[in-house]
């Protein structure tokens, strides 16, 4: 049998090739490697993640001009999928820098976890590209089946093996409700690659088979992005998880889900967006409603930043709704452009905060409450200062990158005629300082007991500090990353 | 396009201005905790030269222009995020330059004072305030709109600490308090400002949030707003600013925040923060929602009367010093939301003559009672009596700010509260009677604090060693003293100053109140 595509389609998968291959290469290593000296696996991880950075570039060049479609339409390399996998790459590398003495004073064997997070990069990155229902899925699986074996990694701790559970059997059963959207969708339009549908779909007339289809895919991807009404599992997870792979949960894979997401609905399912967009605005709504008001309640720090996170993807959806409702008058749609700006700095001021819970940790396990925070300001006055940058920035404080994220967002639901929903986002980020200012308040306002438990990690500190350079930079000077952000848009 | 002036410490004037206490905030954080005397020097030399700029920034202004030329003298106007048409646009007219010198100098008396007194953590608190000022100085020249909420929320978290840290018993429940309060007014006027940018690209064509270009198109009509819609900006905008002055009955923060926060933070708020949201009611709702203005001025002006009486009233059954002086803010700063409400230009002129004594004469009762505070760490007015033999010089200082805050012929407060009363008569004769009562109970409640706490006998033992106020303390105090005395003799220079402004408010705001 022979090879059914050209062979220069492998140049547009090249990053993604180099990373599986050393990935392996990783997974095979580890077995030789005693622990204690698995700081070089973690390395030689980052590296892989870096080589996987500079071969985009690569791989754009050589494959020819951008769009490029491979393998029968199967997967696009465009510059919309170059921003998702920049970003990704970044939230794997930084999450293992998290990792490394976590991972190392931990009685857990680091090769297969710093496989599974390659592996797990390594499906973002065709998520990122995936222009057929079925690359996006086989994609996802790849992703979520890393995840759930890393959710689950400590497995002698009931908690995280309890946030693996729930993980796996909710994550499969979403998957198979996606799946069987899919086929529907599949049955309306007679086919699963997204021009074709959106062809199909402009096409035939609104039926219920088509309808049912993509609400099923719809919650399939809410899913994903923790989205009310199907947000549940996310704080159980996040608290149970190992915190740098909470950090890694809360960021890599909702931006792989959200490049998925507008690609499916916008591309494939553009042609009936006034049908769709209903259902996102209410599951917008319910979103921002339920993670800010649920976050009001924890005492956990992981917990409440799982439910601020669900509080942040009911923002982003604003941007989905924003990108259904059309192009404004001068003939830019703003949904998409503010969704890439916020994932952004979304990704760097949550990377940063649960950085800094990686530092504060004692046990490395599940102690993290927000007492832990308590006269921090006095005893690390440069930690206490980050997080205050990163809690400014989640409640979309200037000048701060959270706020010209929100700023983006609010003002593209404006834009789009759903000025109400940018109200109730306003008025969430208003309970959102709340909670994110009870951490400012145990680190400034409040004396801390006793001993500050506290780890001097340089490679954590170091990943901090860039987060918060980004945070403040993007708050400040926003024009450069808004030019590049535009020119990443979907056509 | 404006020329950008040239200023003598490279940058442009206005941005000096803004940002040179918070690079003094920056320079603070390389000097060691416990270097007081470098850290002191440091938070004089920067808030000093930031009051200098803004001395030079009054001699370069020039008060005769008039209309949107009156912005010109010192503007600044370079993109920021272009795509949207975000611009860096900082400018003053007579409204604004008056407060910021009201700022610089109250910042610098705030720091004097500090210096003067025994304070934990002093450089976070130097800090603290050189942010705030920077801030307040940003919001105060800013007229792009997103560039205005940036500044206007910048303020919020230096408070937010001085409150939570260097404050009293219930600290953290105040600034939690102070906090939200302010925000959730904030937020609804930044959806307003994107709805309002939206409306304006709609209209014209062009992406921008400048307000000198939000006000002529809202004016000319080109804004095509439905009655609706206007009062739902009006409203959005009116409330931020409302809960910052703040009007009865949104006022119930500040009394916690006042009585929590330390000296410095209740003479800033009292003197600054809560001017900020009279400013942005004629800098913005004003001038751009003239129609809504017209409405709903019966409705404000009522709250505002109910807010004069009320909060005098409340001031007269307090025994807590700080407590008294923060409800008799609610009563006066009401006297000027009346005034701006009133809408001819000898009300309006009076409110901001009243607005820059106000945050002067306020500004010395927190000080004078924080000097109190320091020594004796009590607050409650039965703690004190007779104790102006122990402190003459407090007590001089008191009597003059307090009498200047009753509104004493000669001293500041008349000319503002005379004004505005008068400007109030021309609208109603009864809003003019009942507002009047205001300054006749506000004359009853300061002077029986000051017979209470100064007059009689000396009854209670621990009082006897008190000691005056020391130099650093006088260095703060007498310059606002000289003030209040220089502005109720001879106000012409602040009228002149502010004239023009006032008239172009005015003006804009009678434009399509007119049938």
């Amino acid at each position: 049998m022979t090879f059914p595509f050209p062979a220069s389609d492998l140049l547009v998968i090249l990053p993604e090739l180099v990373l599986t291959q050393l990935a392996l290469g990783i997974l095979l290593w580890a077995t030789v490697v005693r622990k204690g000296r698995e700081a070089t696996l973690a390395w030689v991880s980052i590296a892989s993640l870096a080589a996987a950075a500079v071969l985009i570039p690569v791989a754009a060049r050589l494959s020819g001009p951008l769009p490029r479609a491979a393998f029968g339409g199967m997967l696009t390399l465009d510059r919309f999928s170059i921003f998702f996998k920049v970003l990704v790459l970044l939230a794997t590398a930084v999450t293992i820098l998290f990792s490394l003495k976590f991972v190392g004073t931990s009685s857990y064997p680091g090769g297969e976890y710093y496989a599974l997070l390659l592996f797990s990069a390594v499906g973002m990155l065709f998520m990122a590209s995936g222009t057929h229902l079925v690359s996006i899925y086989i994609a996802l699986e790849l992703m979520a089946l890393s995840q759930y074996v890393l959710a689950g990694y400590f497995k002698r701790e009931t908690k995280s093996v309890e946030a693996a559970a729930k993980y796996f059997v909710l994550g499969a059963f979403s998957s198979g409700v996606l799946l069987y959207g899919i086929s529907l969708v599949y049955g309306a339009a007679g086919s699963l690659d997204l021009g074709d549908v959106a062809r199909s779909l402009a096409a035939t007339p609104r039926s219920s088979l088509l309808g049912v289809g993509i609400v099923l895919t719809a919650s399939g991807m809410l899913f994903k992005i923790a989205s009310a009404p199907f947000h549940v599992w996310a704080p159980d997870v996040y608290e149970g998880a190992p915190t740098p792979i909470s950090a890694f949960f809360s960021v890599g894979p909702k931006l792989a889900a959200y490049a998925i997401f507008a690609r499916i609905f916008f591309v494939g399912f553009g042609p009936r967006a006034g049908d769709w967009a209903p259902v996102l605005a209410a599951s917008a709504a319910l979103t921002m409603v339920v993670g800010n008001v649920g976050a009001l309640l924890q005492q956990n720090v992981k917990r409440m930043l799982g439910y601020s996170s669900i509080g942040h993807a009911g923002y982003a959806l604003l941007g989905l709704l924003a990108y259904a409702s059309g192009t404004d008058a001068r003939g830019e749609n703003f949904g998409l452009w503010a969704i890439l700006i916020y994932l952004a700095a979304y990704l760097l001021m949550t990377l940063g905060a649960f950085g800094l819970v990686v530092l504060l940790e004692a046990k490395g396990y599940a102690t993290e409450s927000v007492d832990d925070f308590n006269g921090l300001s006095k005893k690390n006055p440069l930690a206490a200062a980050a997080m205050l940058v990163f809690l400014l920035s989640l409640a979309g404080i200037p000048p701060t990158a959270g706020f010209v994220g929100k700023y983006f967002l609010f003002s593209a639901a404006m834009k789009a005629g759903w000025p109400s929903l940018a109200l109730l986002a306003v008025l969430m980020s208003a309970v959102s300082l709340f909670y994110y200012f009870r951490i400012a308040r145990a680190m400034y306002l409040v004396e801390g007991e006793g001993e500050l438990r506290w780890r001097e990690e340089p490679a954590v500190a170091a990943a901090v500090a860039v987060c918060v350079a980004g945070t403040l930079l993007l708050g400040i000077l926003p024009q450069p990353f808004v030019a590049l952000a535009k020119s990443c848009l979907l056509p | 396009m404006p020329t950008t002036p040239f200023s003598p410490l490279g940058a442009d004037l206005l941005s000096t201005l803004v940002f040179l206490p918070a690079v003094g905030a920056l320079v603070l954080l390389f000097v060691p905790d416990g270097a007081r005397k470098t850290i002191q020097g440091i938070g004089l030399l920067f808030s000093g030269a930031t009051f200098a700029v803004s001395v030079l920034a009054l001699l370069r202004f020039n008060p005769d222009l008039v209309g949107s030329e009156a912005f010109r003298s010192l503007m600044v106007d370079r993109p920021w995020i272009p795509r949207f048409g975000i611009r860096y646009l900082l400018a003053v007219d007579g409204l604004s330059l008056s407060l910021v010198l009201l700022t610089t100098l109250l910042t610098l008396s705030v720091l004097l004072v500090a210096c003067g007194q025994k304070i934990d953590r002093f450089k976070g608190y130097v800090a603290a305030f050189l942010v705030l000022e920077t801030g307040m100085l940003g919001s105060l020249v800013a007229l792009d709109m997103i560039l205005f909420y940036v500044f206007w929320e910048v303020m919020l978290i230096p408070m937010y600490f001085i409150i939570g840290i260097w404050g009293g018993k219930r600290r953290i429940y105040a600034t939690m308090k102070f906090v939200l309060f302010t925000l959730a007014g904030s937020l609804l006027m930044f959806v307003a400002i994107l709805f309002a940018a939206n409306v304006n690209a709609q209209a014209t064509g062009i992406q921008t949030f400048s307000l000198l270009d939000w006000v002529p198109a809202a004016l000319g009509g080109a804004w095509g707003l439905t009655p609706r819609s206007e009062a739902l900006l009006f409203w959005a905008f009116a409330l931020a600013f409302l809960v910052k002055v703040p009007l009865w009955p949104l006022h119930t923060w500040l009394p916690d925040a006042h009585v929590e926060a330390p000296t410095g933070g209740s003479v800033i708020l009292a003197g600054v923060l809560l001017k900020l949201g009279t400013y942005g009611l004629l800098r913005f709702a004003l001038p751009l929602f003239p129609n809504a203005t017209a409405r709903y001025t019966p409705f404000i002006a009522v709250l505002a009367l109910i807010g004069i009486v009320y909060g005098a009233w409340v001031a007269a059954a307090q025994k807590d010093m700080k407590k008294l002086v923060a409800y008799s803010s609610v009563s006066h700063l009401a006297l000027v939301v009346l005034g701006i409400f009133a809408v001819n230009a000898t009300a309006v002129s009076g409110a901001v003559v009243q607005m820059v004594g106000h945050g002067l004469t306020t500004g010395l009762l927190f000080m004078l009672v924080g000097v109190l505070y320091d020594r004796r760490h009590t607050r409650e007015m039965a703690d004190y009596g007779g104790v102006a033999s122990q402190v003459p010089v407090t007590t001089t200082l008191f009597l003059i700010a307090t009498l200047g805050s009753i509104g004493l012929p000669g001293l500041n407060g008349f000319v503002g509260e005379f004004l505005i009363l008068g400007g109030v008569f021309k609208v109603s004769v009864l809003w003019c009677a009942v507002a009047a009562t205001g300054m006749v109970l506000s004359a009853i409640y300061l002077l029986t604090l000051v017979q209470k706490v100064f007059w009689g006998p000396s009854t209670v033992a621990a009082n006897r060693g008190l000691t005056d106020m020391n130099g650093w303390e006088l260095a703060g105090a007498l310059p606002l003293i000289a003030f209040v005395v220089i502005l109720g003799v001879y106000p012409a220079p602040l009228l002149n100053l502010v004239k023009n402004s006032v008239e172009s408010i005015v003006q804009v705001a009678r434009v399509r109140m007119l049938p």
